[in-house]
């Protein structure tokens, strides 16, 4: 696929920001700045389902961006608000590594990613940058996603980490696939609701039961 | 019938069910709409298996596919439903108060319908998130008990799980994506569409996706290395869900395996990605066999049973070839059943010695003479051993390997369910023979037919199925290795 200079351009710049602000989430260890930084990630996907409708011509990306906004960008950082307040934390206190570790493994990550996006593109014969950079950043930010799981303990880092990941596959698909069909990505949407919704139950039973909201204390069970 | 119609009647009764246990506050209501759901289901999932063993045929607007496969693995997860269900009456009376068994059996009832519905989604996007649908709902079975265990393991379940598949929602995309060169830029995500599309398609985007759909759904399945959130679920779980979570859900995750691979190998991809399959296989295997035989937890001997399983119905897949396909299809029923029947056993052994700890349990036909005469036949079954349904599976597989061109996985699996052989069997040689005056079993504790029934009732099914292969089975698995799987 092929766009206008001037959408290439935009495209490269809120992906790029996109993963600038999974490398801010990963610098960080207070879960405000965090969710923030997650925030307006989520946004920026809204932003960018809806530029990669208006110059690709597909008109129903309006309503992806709308519940995306409406979704991720306003009622999941709600609920997971709504989590941190009951957990009674404030910052990340279970690092396994230090941040400024963290943000080099993850520039380690993101050259891996290019790697991997360079050979498929060649692959592909060339396709563009913007499709390139669209694999790369996909890639980065679900590795660095996985990098945060690892490396964070914390039950609320967790599932921040799970929805970093699904950021990068959703903004790799709003520029690679466009076309995909509407009713799936609003079920995915929506599935993401319910997803957290079903996280903040279980943080109650954690807080609740547990006694702990570190799964490093989860060691009751190995072998 | 149509086959829709036996499909609606498998799945509405347990939504049914669902919603009755979600507004009911009266136990016995709850119990007895899940125990009904539970056999309509199964009767209907004959009746869907017998109409679908034909050419596929879709269903609403293309979004349903009604093919043998989707009946085969419906029918393993209605047998397992209605065992878990007469099983679940016996036991949860006593494992929780009467308030809370209306929330278990909407949560019980809600588990089974969305493994009904998983296997039959003809789009890659739903499937996928009908898979993650029974994550989200089982979790709540896992940590039914709230205890910390309980809840540790519900967490690691959910964490691990929805870390897993997302590796399948990129797979998943990717694959999309690789058909756009094909078929333009909007089309619908079916499996089918997308195996037409696989030969013109570009080979590093198929390999790509399909080894992270394998990897994704693998995690689902219990394959090694991913398979590490399966051990605390299933033992931590009240039995009747771990038996739903081994017997049933295993299986449907294999399902997205099974028709990702057949995709790839319409792309041209078939021998590496079935060297993918052997090799999680394998090493399912190899782990299984070094922790069962260091293992102490009873359930959780059971659950590294289920990895051995998988690990077997990824190399009869693997392996490929109507054999192959047939072998690790006929494997899904028989293990489904027999699991079932250990978990099963598991559990009134628990209850009996108050404790999961196998080295508290000891001499268990002193007190209970047929339950423990039935989980002990179950546990020369499950190891593979002749005249039972695994043994014949497990041959076959292994018929498979070596005249498919694997001597040497086949080899490897071979030696492996040896070790496994022994391993299992010396825990419950321990458990029945060993005299161990300290522990006392719990005399309050009556087993009831309730929990007696369901062993009978899946130990007889075994035996038969390990005399007796029938043709109309080959039928079925040859329609399947037919339009899929096979070579």
């Amino acid at each position: 696929m092929t766009f206008t200079p001037l959408a290439a351009s935009v495209f490269t710049l809120f992906t790029i920001v996109s993963l600038i602000l999974a490398f801010v989430m990963l610098g960080s260890r207070w879960l405000k700045n965090y969710m923030y930084a997650f925030t307006a990630q989520c946004w920026l996907i809204a932003i960018l389902s809806a530029a990669v409708g208006y110059y690709g011509g597909f008109p129903e990306l309006y309503l992806v961006a709308v519940f995306t906004a409406l979704f991720r960008g306003m009622l999941l950082p709600y609920l997971v608000f709504r989590i941190i307040r009951r957990m009674d934390i404030d910052r990340e206190l279970h690092e396994v590594i230090r941040p400024s570790s963290a943000l080099v493994l993850g520039a380690v990550l993101v050259i891996l990613a290019l790697a991997v996006a360079r050979r498929i593109g060649v692959s592909l014969g060339n396709p563009g940058n913007v499709v390139v950079l669209a694999v790369t950043v996909m890639l980065a930010i679900k590795l660095i996603g996985f990098l945060m799981l690892a490396v964070r303990h914390e039950a609320i880092s967790q599932i921040l980490g799970l929805l970093v990941i699904e950021n990068g596959i959703f903004l790799g698909s709003q520029i690679l696939v466009p076309g995909m069909p509407l009713l799936l990505e609003l079920v995915i949407l929506f599935d993401l609701l319910i997803a957290v919704s079903c996280f903040s139950v279980l943080v109650n039973y954690l807080v609740a039961h547990v006694g702990s909201t570190s799964s490093m204390r989860l060691r009751r069970l190995r072998g | 019938m149509s086959p829709l119609t036996a499909y609606a009647l498998i799945l509405v009764p347990p939504v049914a069910a669902a919603l009755l246990g979600l507004f009911t506050a009266r136990a016995g209501w709850a119990e007895t709409s899940n125990l009904l759901a539970a056999a309509v289901s199964f009767a209907a999932s004959i009746v869907f298996v017998t109409l679908s063993a034909t050419e596929p045929v879709t269903a609403l607007g293309g979004y349903l596919i009604l093919d043998p496969l989707a009946g085969w693995v419906v029918l393993c997860v209605a047998a397992v439903y209605l065992l878990a269900s007469i099983y679940a009456v016996g036991y949860m009376r006593t494992e929780t108060t009467p308030a809370r068994l209306p929330r278990f059996y909407a949560l019980f009832a809600g588990f089974a319908a969305s493994m009904f519905l998983a296997p039959v989604m003809n789009n890659l996007g739903l499937y996928w998130i009908a898979i993650e649908l029974t994550t989200l709902v089982s979790t709540f079975l896992v940590g039914f008990d709230r205890s910390p265990e309980g809840t540790e393991a519900a967490w690691k379940y959910i964490i691990v799980v929805s870390t897993g598949i997302s590796l399948a929602l990129l797979g998943t995309l990717l694959w999309y994506w690789a058909g756009t060169f094909v078929l333009g830029r909007r089309y619908d995500m079916t499996w089918s569409l997308l195996e037409q599309a696989a030969p013109k398609t570009n080979t590093v985007l198929t390999t790509l996706a399909f080894l992270l759909v394998l990897a994704g759904y693998g995690a689902k399945v219990g394959l090694a290395p991913l398979h590490t959130w399966l051990p605390d679920a299933h033992s931590q779980g009240p039995t009747p869900v771990s038996a739903m979570l081994s017997g049933a859900l295993l299986n449907t995750a294999m399902v997205g395996i099974i028709r990702a691979l057949r995709i790839a190998e319409a792309a041209g991809d078939g021998r590496l990605a079935r060297g993918g399959l052997i090799l999680l296989g394998a090493i399912s295997l190899l782990v299984a066999a070094l922790l069962i035989v260091r293992q102490t937890g009873v359930k959780r001997l059971m659950a590294y049973s289920s990895v051995e399983h998988m690990g077997v119905v990824a190399l009869g897949f693997g392996f490929g070839g109507p054999l192959g396909v047939a072998a690790a299809l006929y494997h899904m029923l028989n293990h489904s059943l027999n699991k079932s029947l250990m978990f099963f056993g598991a559990g009134n052994a628990a209850r009996l010695f108050g404790s999961k700890r196998m080295s508290s349990i000891r001499t268990v036909l002193r007190y209970t003479p047929a339950g423990g005469a039935l989980w002990l036949a179950g546990a020369v079954a499950i190891t593979g051993a002749p005249p039972f349904g695994l043994f014949l599976s497990e041959f076959t597989t292994l018929r498979a390997g070596f005249s498919g061109g694997y001597p040497i996985p086949a080899l490897l699996m071979l030696v492996l369910l040896v070790v496994i052989f022994v391993g299992f069997l010396n825990h419950f040689r321990g458990m029945y023979f060993e005299p161990a005056p300290g522990t006392t079993p719990d005399a309050a504790v009556r087993l009831n037919g309730w929990v007696l029934a369901p062993m009978w009732l899946a130990l007889i099914p075994l035996l038969i199925l390990g005399l007796w292969w029938p043709n109309r089975l080959w039928h079925l698995f040859g329609l399947i290795a037919g339009t899929g799987g096979g070579s």
